[in-house]
């Protein structure tokens, strides 16, 4: 049976009742929180520099227009994925329906294609020269008319498309562990299906929905490969184009830092509407009697599942494909097991690195949420709003201060010439990764600690367990899904970021994700189809072992 | 057993000072300049480390690096990007005959910090079905209402817009230079595109009759689609010449190897190189001494735009700030 205490009183704690040492636990968190706050930091002081005129000019020109355009962006792509994301889950979770066993798993195969390449082959197929249009136009005459795909609803759609799974897999895992009991309990008090829907289960999942919206609108915010690739300006191409075509870093560092206040406004807000709401239940992963849907309804519950898989992933796969191998002669070679190797390494080895610094994060807020705690948590997951290059240089000049500093100790104190240990080295990139994809593992682990009772703590602290005993036997047991989504998580977003790989990597280093750097640098799109493909490929691995470890048994 | 904490300090973590040894950070991608690398170190057994990335985060990565860096030779694919490095002190002055003998003066900096090492010919692309070439003349002609509805552009933030417009800047001047690029957004027939590539294609589908691309695009397209009713077309013959910007090199002013990396670069300015560096990408050789592919010969020859391609650079800014007062996305 299900409980839930929506209404309980603000939590004082867990550390309250277990005798461990907070304070241990809040200054590692600390660290951890320092060492994202770094390059933040880096940023921030571009506001040390005067202000530079470009300001003005932007005002007078460009500024207005991207920000109305980042904000159209963020809310459409955040109600599409919440529509997208919570429908799907709700129907793969708690309905039956032909196909529903296949969509269960296959809804979050998007996540392994890359925004920019879904922009790439959406107006590859679709716009005017595509073969969608020439055949169209080969059939009806020259004058058809046919929606234009480089539009804002064309972007719109592609980013719905590529980030709704992160929504999805949150909402599905909180559908999963309410069961149908909640529902049965809304209408036990007379609601329809549809309003105990809305009324129990969707608030009961908010912290879970919640959690995979805002990384879905970190991500939109800080794209810049599909807005690029629709010309579409946002306040993400302002910043790189104060850098790249400005020659100003230092505006562009300034433009970064107003993005990331606008999330964290935005992420705070969304916690004080929530409020002092709690969400414990069960941790039951069980599927209860589902609802078995028949006729017209389990038609449209197929046809939309269909519809999302096979534009969000089927078709960009087969385009990729095709062009994959039309170029595979002259493309593939045994390097390839490099790149993969190479991607596969770091993707396991940052994912293990992040996970549990977010996991230190999550239990040392649930130990003791004070504001300094909380202060530290929200610093050390703001990285993931920051597009990925600005991000990139801030974590490459704070580790160049550093081997700076430790060369320099080296040379006073044991007279020894020591080259850069963390720049360009496999260690800098790993931590760039933790920086950057902290708030993706952060999301997971924290909604699945949220929905654990601390009434089960207080028992297990009163038979005697102590604080490492708690983590290990209960804490992780119970988190299990919620790491096993983190982990999986930043294994797929790393293995897909491109720009901390290209400015960090050991010489001569090679990913699957810098190579497609490497060929779409010169407009090689279609050879750059090979990387990519096997980039989708790879990615399965984790998408795939995702779903199977959190699936219902 | 004593522990020496220094010594082993030394073994684990002191960079090996290799004689022979040259580390390139390059906006040039890896297919295209691994090759030149690798025949050099089979040549003369420099070997040859290198990153590859955006001119931007390598410029940002060489400053921050100051003195301690690695790199001895920076590497990008537009002159902007080496005037903005030689601006930020990050290069230094290279004296050398071959050099000032190998490369025209217009493809180098006149104080030597960088130098081109290949010709990208920016140039108009126009329908053959729909277009005869009496109808061109200009890219300043391409604002001229005849061609309302029939033009296609790439997006303003690429970089060889912005040098094509800072190098008309040079020479007409702001004012006569935002008239053109007005002109230009009245006549597009549909909006800016994101690559050369989608330009061209755009043309062949009948979308617009003419464009601005770089020859290479148009190379590598038609290497994959022969049959495609598209030409290149020679502008401003008679006045200015065309548009060129240069993929180029300097050397690091905290370089550990500078003669190495002078041999190199001078290496990379003589025939066998200049035609690995430009063939690799349908390019033209910086080199005039040096012939073009077969393939890039056949679109015929023409006068390059001789002003010195350092105005690329320090009018970049002011080249951005145009066409975003013309609405030029």
């Amino acid at each position: 049976m299900s409980s839930t205490s929506a209404m309980a009183t603000p939590s004082p704690g867990i550390g309250e009742w277990l005798d461990v040492n907070v304070g241990l636990w809040r200054l590692a968190s600390f660290m951890v929180a320092a060492i994202v706050a770094a390059p933040l930091l880096v940023l921030a002081s571009a506001w040390l520099v005067p202000s530079s005129e470009l300001w003005a000019h932007l005002a007078d020109t460009v500024l207005l227009g991207l920000i109305r355009n980042t904000l159209v962006l963020t809310i459409s792509v955040g109600l599409g994925v919440t529509v997208i994301g919570t429908g799907l889950a709700w129907l793969t979770a708690m309905c039956e329906f032909p196909g529903r066993r296949v969509f269960d798993w296959a809804l979050m195969l998007p996540l392994a294609v890359p925004a920019y390449v879904l922009a790439f082959v959406m107006i590859g197929l679709l716009d005017f020269s595509g073969p969608v249009q020439s055949w169209l136009r080969g059939v009806f005459g020259k004058d058809v008319w046919f929606p234009p795909i480089r539009s804002e609803g064309g972007v719109i759609l592609v980013m719905v498309l590529a980030f709704y799974p992160y929504v999805y897999m949150l909402a599905r895992a909180a559908f999963l562990s309410q069961g149908r009991s909640m529902l049965e309990t809304g209408r036990l008090f007379g609601l329809s299906p549809a309003r105990s829907f809305m009324r129990v289960t969707l608030p009961m999942a908010r912290p879970a929905i919640a959690a995979g919206v805002a990384l879905a609108l970190m991500e939109t915010l800080a794209d810049f490969g599909a807005v690029s690739v629709f010309n579409y300006d946002t306040f993400t191409t302002a910043i790189y184009k104060a850098w790249f075509g400005f020659f100003n870093l230092n505006v562009a560092a300034q433009l970064a830092t107003v993005l990331l206040l606008f999330v964290a406004v935005a992420l705070y807000a969304e916690r004080r509407l929530r409020g002092d709401a709690r969400y414990h239940v069960s941790l039951k992963v069980a599927r209860d009697v589902p609802y078995q849907l028949r006729g017209g309804k389990a038609v449209m519950a197929f046809s939309v599942s269909a519809l999302v898989v096979g534009v969000a992933f089927v078709i960009p796969l087969i385009q990729l494909a095709l062009w994959g191998l039309s170029v595979a002669a002259e493309e593939i070679d045994a390097r390839y097991l490099r790149f993969l190797g190479n991607t596969l390494a770091l993707g396991a080895l940052a994912a293990l690195v992040t996970t549990i610094a977010a996991l230190l994060l999550s239990y040392t807020y649930r130990l003791r949420p004070d504001r300094i705690t909380q202060g530290a948590v929200r610093t050390a997951t703001l990285g993931y709003a920051l597009p990925g290059s600005v991000l990139a240089v801030g974590v490459m000049i704070s580790f160049v201060w550093l081997d700076a500093r430790i060369a320099s100790i080296s040379l006073h104190m044991l007279d020894v010439t020591v080259g850069p240990l963390l720049t360009g080295t496999v260690v800098a990139l790993i931590l760039a990764y933790a920086v950057r994809f902290l708030a993706v593992a952060y999301g997971p682990v924290d909604s699945a600690f949220e929905r654990i009772r601390p009434s089960v703590l207080q028992v297990a602290r009163c038979l005697g367990a102590g604080n490492m005993a708690i983590l290990r036997r209960i804490s992780i047991p119970m988190l299990r899904t919620g790491l096993v989504s983190a982990l999986l998580l930043v294994f797929v977003e790393v293995m897909k970021e491109m720009p901390a790989t290209l400015l960090l990597r050991p010489f001569g280093w090679t990913t699957l994700a810098t190579r497609i750097f490497e060929l779409t640098s010169e407009g090689e799109w279609e050879r750059a189809a090979l990387p990519a493909v096997t980039l989708v490929l790879a990615g399965l691995i984790p998408v795939v072992l995702l779903v199977r470890r959190t699936a219902p048994r | 057993m004593k522990f020496n904490l220094p010594l082993l300090f030394l073994i684990v973590f002191a960079t090996p000072v290799a004689a022979d040894e040259l580390v390139v950070y390059s906006a040039r991608n890896e297919q295209l300049i691994k090759p030149l690398f690798d025949a050099y170190t089979a040549e003369t057994g420099t070997e040859i480390k290198f990153i590859t990335d955006k001119a931007g985060p390598l410029l940002a990565r060489l400053k921050a690096e100051g003195a301690g860096t690695r790199a001895d030779l920076l590497l990008t694919v537009d002159a902007g990007n080496l005037w903005k490095a030689a601006q930020d002190g990050v290069l230094t002055s290279v004296r050398s005959n071959t050099l000032d003998q190998n490369i025209p003066s217009h493809l180098r900096d006149p104080d030597g910090k960088w130098f081109g090492l290949s010709v990208r010919a920016r140039t108009i692309v126009y329908s053959t079905e729909r277009v005869k070439p009496g109808e061109l003349s200009t890219y300043e002609a391409l604002a001229e209402p005849q061609w309302k509805g029939r033009l296609c552009l790439r997006t303003s933030k690429k970089v060889y817009n912005q040098s094509l417009i800072a190098t008309m800047i040079a020479r007409h001047g702001a004012d006569a230079t935002r008239k053109v690029v007005e002109g230009w957004i009245a006549n597009l027939a549909t909006s800016v595109f994101s690559n050369d590539t989608k330009v061209m294609q755009a043309i062949a589908a009948g979308q617009c009759d003419v464009g601005i691309v770089n020859t290479y695009y148009f190379g590598r397209l038609l290497k994959k689609d022969p049959k495609l009713a598209l030409a290149l077309f020679w502008p401003n013959q008679d006045a200015g010449g065309v548009h060129v910007n240069v993929s180029g090199a300097g050397i690091v002013r905290h370089a550990k190897h500078a003669d190495a990396a002078q041999k190199f670069l001078e290496w990379l300015s003589e025939e066998k190189a200049q035609r690995m560096f430009a063939d690799g990408n349908l390019e033209y050789p910086a080199n005039p001494n040096v012939e073009a592919h077969a393939t890039v010969k056949t679109w015929g020859d023409f006068k390059q735009d001789a002003t010195n391609l350092s105005a690329a650079g320090r009018l970049q800014v002011e080249a951005i700030k145009l066409m975003d007062q013309a609405g030029y996305k």
